[in-house]
């Protein structure tokens, strides 16, 4: 609005050009449209700040979670996290030709695992690779033991040389700016000063000018071994003596590049060039003898093949394991028979959700006809009835049906004192699939006969009775007349129903046995025992995508509008 | 018209009496034949038992006593769907999944008849009812009128002879009302089939029907063509329920043949026609209908007796005066004239004398 305050401008005005219909203007000479939008806004906003606590608890509690989970399914950071050097260095490796990777890659996997031992990160990364190759996880267990001796022999050597090496000032000297030095003694002056309860961090560590060119291997892992001090001890290198590996790749720097030494120009020169005699005397350490030497298996195609498969941010491999399937070097491969569960266990699922499904409408149909048809005050004690298991829990629920199915339960007994059943054969009502479609049926009935009841609440009897006077039997006044109508009361409590038995845990888990357990059982075992939440967050990804996609072809064949929730 | 119970009647109730609780009489001692074609009205107060007798009927509700016959055969065992009877609802009752065309397929589909027959029917009861075009649409994108017309071509579509109709135009507006009634009733006469219709609108009853039974306290107070009914209804009740009625009370001083003098309780003398009334001294409600009272001296009898009036109020109505007066005591007596060249307004607060003919002032129950 350029012109607000000017008006409208007379027709006159409009240089002899015909315009009899601009755009309609309100009383301020605004146009309508922006005026209208300026007050809807205002009732935009307060409805948006009426719902704004509600979105917000949805976000943290809902979206934010499954976000989560989404995402869970699918990274995989603690390969390369924990392993860095090493995934650079396997790249190149060829898991095809069969030969163990060369002296390099065992090199960064030792230095990966001093610094992954330190952090203690090794043995979830063994954990998480043992989801994809059994074995690993003791394998990687042992190393964290072994390590932090590699290269024990050259740091002997190195003190032999000079009793200087094994002083952390020295160290310091050689590596540390004058910044850094100058900030950890003010930090260690408040340290002194605070005594006992004194939280700070050590300033990180910065190196001085002219170290990291000329010793690369040396500092960058001298940098490791400072950060790690720092966030796992609270201390710094003044204090500590490098690791044995950070001794080591001196020895690598110096015996690499005889000349290092004298393209560094600091304190500690002197030191490094006495220091190159270690070349003479020491040979390369062997890194991958020192491997098999902690286990043969550190040689073998199936620990290297693993971390090649699964060293990308980003893996398939959890969504690929819910549906039987492994990723290899190969491509996907289905997994052996013996080990085949999701499959059946989702099939299953699905199955006996839609026989819980199927049982309540047959169950609860009669029963919401009757709520909807009898007299109000029958109808309300018939209500109470219906309503009573919402206020017992769910356990004692579930409970209640052990005792009452199980082979020596009230059932049973009434069953063969009835003669019914041979006292011998038992039925097995318990611990199966049967047990676990009773129970749940039982358990989620109400959802089905509350949206029915609403629904044939609004179906006036006024129907039935005019299909009888046009000549409709009980029975057809019934199926084509009453029963069309309840259809979106079927429609709603089934997907209630289908969709809360889809995800029920509790009850499979107490009657479920082995036979009769869910999908959702399995995904809290991964999330409580197994801890494997990836595979958890996938098999849960899946389960929700399945749930869309049903809900959908429900949409597509009886139509959402057909489903009517209650009012 | 008014045939009696004896002759061979096509509905008949005989001696029917209805309870739902088992304590009270919702219909008590229902008497009622009907002849073939008639259009019989069913009008009372709410909760008089008209929807109850109705329901019997159509067999939803069985009757506590007493027999209901169906040309001549005793249809009390008879379940709802066999006894052939169209029914039209208040509240329509069209079948919401179902198109126009498939409600009104629907008693003949029931009814095994072939397609091409089904389709021909069901064109013939559209059209009767002037909707042609719509048997695509579903209920909810009609109008309440239309709806209404589909009710009523569902009830005659597999050409029932006796429909039953509930209140049918209750929920539309008069003009339509005024509409459907016509058409209704035309249709019914056209077609030769019997109707019991209920309603709560006299004009309604008094329009359509060939004899209207009203109703009060489950009982038929009065069953007759409507003239009669309005013009010598035979108690207060149905006096005071059909039409405005001036109603005075007094005792019977003496009874002469075809006219009685009634002493009102104010003392003041009437003539009157005994209606219900046989001897001196019983007490009286004498009805008058606004219409029939008479100011101007020259048209009475010779002789009449005649009241002092004093006038109340005077409304203009257009096509008629309406003029409240305080006679014998009563303040809200009512007296219709018609708007003609020679007619006098009255002025509020003078005074004046009225009368009546004699026949026109019935002396009923008290
Ligand atoms: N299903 C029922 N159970 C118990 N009492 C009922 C039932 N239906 C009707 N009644 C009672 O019977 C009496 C007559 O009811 P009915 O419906 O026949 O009246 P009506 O004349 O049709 O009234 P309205 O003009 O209001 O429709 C009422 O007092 C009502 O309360
Ligand atoms: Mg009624």
């Amino acid at each position: 609005m350029t012109d607000a305050t000017a008006g409208p401008r007379p027709n006159s005005d409009a240089g002899g050009k015909d315009k009899p219909s601009g755009p309609m203007l309100a009383a301020d000479g605004t146009s309508l449209k922006s005026s209208l939008a300026r007050s809807m806004r205002r009732q935009k906003i307060k409805a948006l700040l009426l719902v704004a606590p509600l979105l917000i608890f949805i976000m943290i509690t809902f979206i934010i979670p499954i976000g989560q989970m989404l995402f869970r399914s699918v990274e995989n950071q603690i390969v390369s996290d924990t392993l860095p050097r090493t995934v650079v260095a396997l790249d190149s490796w060829d898991a095809e030709s069969g030969d163990p990777p060369s002296q390099a890659v065992f090199a960064a996997m030792a230095r990966d695992m001093v610094v992954a031992t330190e952090l203690n990160n090794h043995t979830s990364l063994g954990s998480r690779l043992n989801y994809e190759t059994t074995g690993l996880s003791s394998l990687f267990r042992q190393a964290g033991r072994e390590v932090d001796d590699f290269g024990e022999d050259h740091t002997d050597a190195f003190e032999e040389i000079d009793p200087l090496w094994v002083e952390p000032a020295t160290w310091v000297t050689m590596f540390a700016s004058d910044n850094w030095v100058e900030a950890h003694a003010e930090w260690a002056e408040r340290a002194e000063a605070a005594g006992f309860g004194f939280d700070e961090l050590p300033p990180p560590f910065e190196f001085s000018e002219g170290v990291q060119e000329p010793l690369p291997r040396t500092s960058a892992m001298f940098a490791d071994f400072a950060r790690v001090l720092r966030v796992e001890d609270e201390e710094t290198p003044a204090e500590e003596e490098p690791w044995n590996i950070v001794y080591l790749s001196l020895y690598e720097d110096l015996a690499a590049d005889p000349s290092a030494p004298s393209a560094y120009d600091g304190e500690t020169r002197a030191l490094l060039e006495e220091a190159l005699a270690i070349t003479d005397t020491m040979g390369p350490f062997d890194y991958q003898a020192a491997f098999e030497e902690i286990d043969e298996d550190w040689l073998g195609y199936d620990l290297w093949s693993t971390i090649q498969t699964f060293s990308p941010s980003y893996t398939p491999g959890y969504f690929l394991a819910s549906i039987d399937r492994q990723l290899t070097p190969d491509g996907v491969e289905v997994v052996d028979d013996d080990r085949k569960i999701y499959g059946t266990l989702f099939l299953r699922t699905m199955v006996m959700s839609l026989m819980i499904t199927f049982s309540c409408i047959l169950l609860g149909y009669p029963v919401a006809w009757l709520l909807a048809n009898l007299p109000m005050r029958t109808a309300n004690v018939l209500m109470i009835l219906v309503l009573l298991p919402f206020w017992t829990s769910l356990l004692v629920r579930t409970s209640a049906w052990k005792v009452l199915l199980q082979q020596q339960g009230v059932i049973n007994d009434l069953l063969v004192w009835l003669g019914l059943v041979n006292d011998a054969s038992r039925l097995a009502l318990i611990n199966n699939q049967t047990g676990t479609i009773i129970a749940m049926t039982h358990i989620l009935l109400p959802f089905m006969i509350l949206p029915l009841y609403s629904v044939m609440k609004t179906v006036p009897p006024s129907y039935l009775r005019a299909a009888k006077s046009l000549g409709a039997t009980n029975w057809t006044a019934f199926w084509r007349v009453y029963f069309p109508q309840s259809v979106p009361g079927i429609g709603a409590g089934s997907i209630l129903v289908f969709i809360l038995s889809i995800g029920y845990y509790i009850t499979p888990e107490i009657v479920g046995g082995t036979k009769g357990v869910f999908i959702s059982n399995r995904i809290a075992y991964h999330i409580s025992s197994s801890l494997n939440w990836g595979l958890a967050a996938a098999l849960g990804s899946i389960l929700l995508a399945l749930v869309l996609v049903l809900y959908w072809l429900y949409d597509r064949i009886v139509g959402i509008d057909n489903v009517n929730l209650g009012g | 018209m008014a045939d009696t119970a004896n002759e061979s009647s096509f509905v008949a109730f005989e001696r029917v009496q209805k309870s739902y609780d088992g304590e009270n009489l919702v219909v008590k001692d229902l008497n009622l034949a009907m002849p073939k074609g008639e259009f019989l009205t069913m009008l009372g107060p709410s909760g008089s038992g008209k929807t109850t007798c109705l329901m019997m009927l159509a067999g939803f509700e069985t009757a506590t006593h007493g027999e209901i016959k169906l040309d001549g055969r005793p249809i009390n065992n008879i379940p709802p769907h066999k006894r052939g009877i169209g029914m039209v609802f208040q509240n329509y009752a069209l079948f919401p999944h179902m198109t126009v065309a498939e409600n009104l397929a629907f008693p003949l589909e029931v009814r095994k008849i072939g397609k091409s027959d089904r389709e021909k029917k069901i064109t013939r009861a559209l059209d009767m009812v002037e909707m042609g075009n719509f048997g695509g649409r579903r209920p909810a994108q009609l109008s309440g009128g239309q709806q209404q017309r589909i009710a009523l071509a569902r009830a005659l579509v597999f050409e029932p002879e006796l429909v039953l109709m509930d209140e049918p135009l209750g929920a539309l507006d008069k003009q339509l009302r005024e509409t459907l009634q016509f058409e209704i009733t035309n249709l019914a006469h056209r077609l030769g089939i019997t109707v019991v219709y209920v309603t709560h609108d006299q004009t309604e009853a008094l329009t359509m029907s060939d004899r209207v039974a009203v109703f009060d306290d489950g009982r038929i107070q009065q069953l007759a063509p409507p003239d009669q009914l309005y013009e010598s209804p035979e108690n207060s009740f149905v006096a005071q329920f059909i039409g405005e009625n001036n109603t005075l009370e007094g005792v019977i001083k003496e009874v002469k043949g075809d006219t009685c003098i009634v002493q009102l309780d104010s003392g003041d003398v009437i003539d009157a026609k005994p209606v219900n009334v046989s001897k001196a001294g019983e007490r009286t409600k004498v009805s008058i209908r606004p219409e029939r009272v008479e100011y101007n001296k020259d048209r009475l009898q010779e002789g009449a007796h005649t009241l002092k009036a004093e006038v109340m109020e005077f409304i203009y109505m257009g096509d008629i005066f309406r003029t409240r007066l305080k006679v014998a005591g009563k303040e809200d007596f009512v007296m219709k004239t018609r708007n003609a060249p020679d007619q006098v307004r009255l002025t509020p607060g003078s005074q004046i004398e009225i009368g009546w003919l004699p026949d026109d002032c019935r002396a009923l129950d008290a």
